[in-house]
Parts: C-alpha cells; structure tokens; sequence
C-alpha cells in the first residue's frame, strides 16, 4: 500500500469517555416538548394549511368566470352565515386558525431544527445523501421562502400596501393590476413561492401521514404520489390566474 | 480483502513504524453484531447497500483511491478514540422500555402463543436490526426514530409484546429526546443506509403507538 495517511479532519478527536449517565427514567415530558409530539403539531398545523390552500386556489380560478364572480366570492367570504352572525365573523375565525397554524408550524419547525443542530456539533468532512436529500434541502429552506413570500402577499393583495390599486380597490381590480405585465417582477416573486410551495407539500403531504401513523408498506406509493398530484395540482391552479393576466386572457 | 482487514493492514504498518494504530470498533465481522460503524465517503458503512462495514470489500473501491474514513457524528454519540464512539445511548433507550415482562419459571413451550405469520415476519424484519447506530449517522438531524422504531415495533407485533405496548413506545421515545437525539424529518436517510433494510413503516409504527400512549 502506497497511499499516504492523512490523520485530518476526518480523525475525531480522542475525547476521554464521558462518565457513563445512569440510565435515569427522566421525569415525565410534556407530550408537546417531546420531538414526536412536535412533529405532530407540524403535521396537524400543516392540514390545516393545505385544506386552506385548496380552497384559496378553487376561489383564485373564479377570476376565469368573471371579475364580478371574483368579487362576489370575496364578498360572500365576508357575510358568510351572515344572517346569524355578525359581518366577517367566520373569515375572522379562519383568518386566526390560520395565523395560529402559521406560528405553531414555525415553532414546531424552529424546535426540532434547533434540536437537530444541537445532536450533530461536530458536521461531517464528508457527506453524501442515500436519499436524494430532497426533504433535507427543500423543507426548513422552503418554509422560509414561503413565509418571506407570505409577507409580501398579504401587503401586496390583501392589504394592498404595495398594489397599484391600493386597498380602497375591488379584489379582482387588485388581482388583475398586481400581475400586469409591467410588474413582472412581482410575477417571478410568485411564480418561484408557489414552485416551492409545491416542493414543500410534495414531502409535507406524506410526512404528515407517516407522522400521524397513517402510513404504511402498502400505502406509502399512493400516498407519495398522491402528495405529487395534490403539490402538482396547486401550483398549475395557483399560477394559472397570474399568468392568464400577464398574457391578457383575463383583463 | 474486506475494509476491516484492510485497517488491520495499515494498523500493522502503523505500528511497526512506531505510530498509534487507529482504534476502531469491530466484534464478530460478519455482519451481525453492528459494532464495526464508521462513515466511508460520506456514506454510513459505505456505499454498498444492506452492508456492514466489515462485509464491505476493498474490491468496490479504486486503486489508490483516497478514502475518507469518519466516525458517527451525533452529540449523544461521544468519540471514545478515532472511529470509536460509546453508544450507550442505545442500551438506555432499550433499558426504558425494550423488553417483555414475563414470569420467571421454566421456560415456556414454543407455540404456546400462537402468532399470525405475517406479524411474524412484519415483527422479525424490525427485530433485525443490530443496534449499529447507521441511522443515526446517516440522518440529518441526528435522529435515533429507526433505531427505537425498530424495538418499539419488533415488541409491538407479537402478543408477548402487547401488555406494555403503549407504556414502551413512550417511554422509549422519551429516552431517545433525553439523550438528545434529534427529531425525525422523514426524510428516508436512515433506511437508505440501515445494513439490515429496516423500512420507513416502523418509525409510522412508533408514532402510533407514542401518539396512542399520549392520549391515554
């Protein structure tokens, strides 16, 4: 043998070894402080989301009828029920369910990140991914474009803070003026959310079921390509509207 | 010439040349006591699938090739010395729950408990794994879910395992929390890596069973 040894990097330090921990039986976790139970505050947190979306999505194809059946949506999201309860009762509830599961998500996220750091000190000088490293590049990544993007939408089309048309504006005047051509810049901002979006929910969607148990040998095809179709279908129905806009088929 | 004999080769050489060998853990070299782990390129026991280290062969790598050789990183994984890590953190999370309680007596007839055959194998494809410590290695986060997954489902299939179904599964996982393991991402490194080929399903397993306990 004729290679040289290099005793770098790749040697661990000769640590003494740590005093051996009794096997303490450790007081009882609260089931949320628990890695386990973390995760299923991220997947409960995370169905509440897709359900949104999928909703959000089938309201945003109403611009395809008509402007006015656009805002006649937007309307009929605030008087729902109304006759038994007050103006823009169940949009508010839905608006702090989701806020909710917005910030239970992140925390989930932010725990078990920060939980994962502090098991790997030490990184490794080598590492290659047996499993593609989809999820391991595209998750924690992801979800930070996501919420970036989510901050700019709500000012851009909700609140209209950074829209042309302003807040005092229809919703579909907003739509249709948000996307024109001339901001198409605010076209790749979205367009390059809702892709990653899809990246997020291709993973998401089964690991919420492998999380709760759901998943198993036998279901574990449909249910990842069920997660592909679910992803797939939400960015062709999110970016369809945007881009009948940016080419004039929906003025 | 397998990788292990290839460290013992360059050990000899160390020695007679007067330096420290390099110290790394093996046992019963065919693939069956998962003592004998360390990271080959990047690669939990290399890049052979359902291998162990030491049923890996020197004929899968280049002539002269440089080979990078790395212990398990993981914080609940402490260096010993070169490639040599304590994994007692697994022993504390058998201790807390891997186990069926039985009367003592003499012992009893074999089919005494009758079991379906496909809990059966289901049961013996999870009891397969060797406590070697890949999945740990391998995963991201550091996360110990296969290998405690693994114990919780193998007990958790068999009538013998069902008294202290539920009562294992949490206690087990929160051994692996206490340790300071990492949580599980789903993200499949595990199983990628694991010699044995324990699959995903038993880690759905464990979360049933830890969710179930907690609803209790």
């Amino acid at each position: 043998m004729t290679a040289t040894i290099e005793r770098g990097a790749a040697t661990a330090p000769v640590t003494s070894p740590a005093p051996v921990k009794k096997p303490t039986r450790k007081r009882p976790r609260g089931f949320l402080s628990s890695s386990n139970g973390k995760k299923v505050v991220m997947a409960v947190t995370g169905a509440v989301m897709v359900t949104f979306l999928i909703l959000h999505m089938l309201g945003n194809l109403k611009i395809f009828i008509s402007k006015e059946s656009f805002n006649e949506y937007a309307h009929a999201l605030r008087t729902l029920l109304e006759p038994l309860l007050p103006y823009r009762t169940v949009l508010t509830i839905v608006e702090v369910v989701l806020v909710a599961s917005v910030v239970l998500h992140m925390w989930a996220a932010i725990s078990l990140a920060r939980r994962a750091h502090s098991a790997r000190p030490v990184k490794y000088v080598a590492k290659k991914s047996q499993a593609n490293g989809y999820a391991t590049h595209i998750m924690r990544l992801g979800g930070v474009t996501i919420l970036l993007f989510l901050i700019w939408h709500l000012l851009d089309l909700t609140f209209g803070v950074v829209n042309p048309k302003g807040f005092d504006s229809s919703p579909a005047d907003r739509m249709i003026a948000g996307f024109d051509p001339s901001r198409w810049w605010v076209a790749i901002i979205y367009f390059a959310a809702v892709v990653m979006v899809g990246l997020h929910l291709r993973h998401g969607v089964w690991s919420a079921f492998q999380t709760l148990g759901w998943a198993n040998r036998d279901r574990n095809k449909g249910l990842r390509l069920g997660a592909g179709l679910l992803s797939a279908v939400l960015v062709v129905g999110f970016l369809s509207p945007p881009l009948a806009i940016m080419f004039g088929v929906v003025q | 010439m397998s990788f292990l004999e290839m460290l013992d080769v360059l050990n000899e050489r160390l020695i007679l040349e007067g330096d420290d060998p390099i110290a790394f853990d093996h046992d019963c070299r065919e693939g069956i006591c998962g003592m004998c782990g360390m990271v080959i390129n990047g690669v939990a026991h290399g890049e052979q699938r359902a291998t162990t280290t030491c049923q890996l062969h020197m004929r899968h790598f280049e002539d002269n090739a440089t080979i990078t050789i790395e212990p398990w990183r993981a914080a609940p994984f402490p260096v010993v010395k070169d490639l040599v890590v304590d994994r007692s953190a697994f022993d504390r999370i058998i201790q807390a729950g891997g186990f069926v309680s039985v009367p003592a007596g003499s012992a009893p007839d074999a089919h005494s408990i009758p079991v379906r055959k496909e809990d059966a194998d289901a049961a013996f494809d999870a009891a397969t794994c060797i406590g070697c410590g890949a999945c740990v290695a391998a995963c991201p986060n550091g996360s110990a879910s296969l290998f405690t997954a693994a114990k919780i489902t193998h007990l958790s299939l068999l009538p013998q395992g069902q008294p202290e179904r539920l009562s294992r599964a949490k206690a087990m996982v929160d051994q692996m929390d206490a340790e300071g393991f990492g949580g599980c991402t789903n993200t499949g490194e595990c199983t990628a890596v694991c010699p044995k080929g324990i699959p995903l399903d038993t880690i759905a397993q464990m979360n049933t069973d830890y969710l179930k306990a907690n609803a209790k």
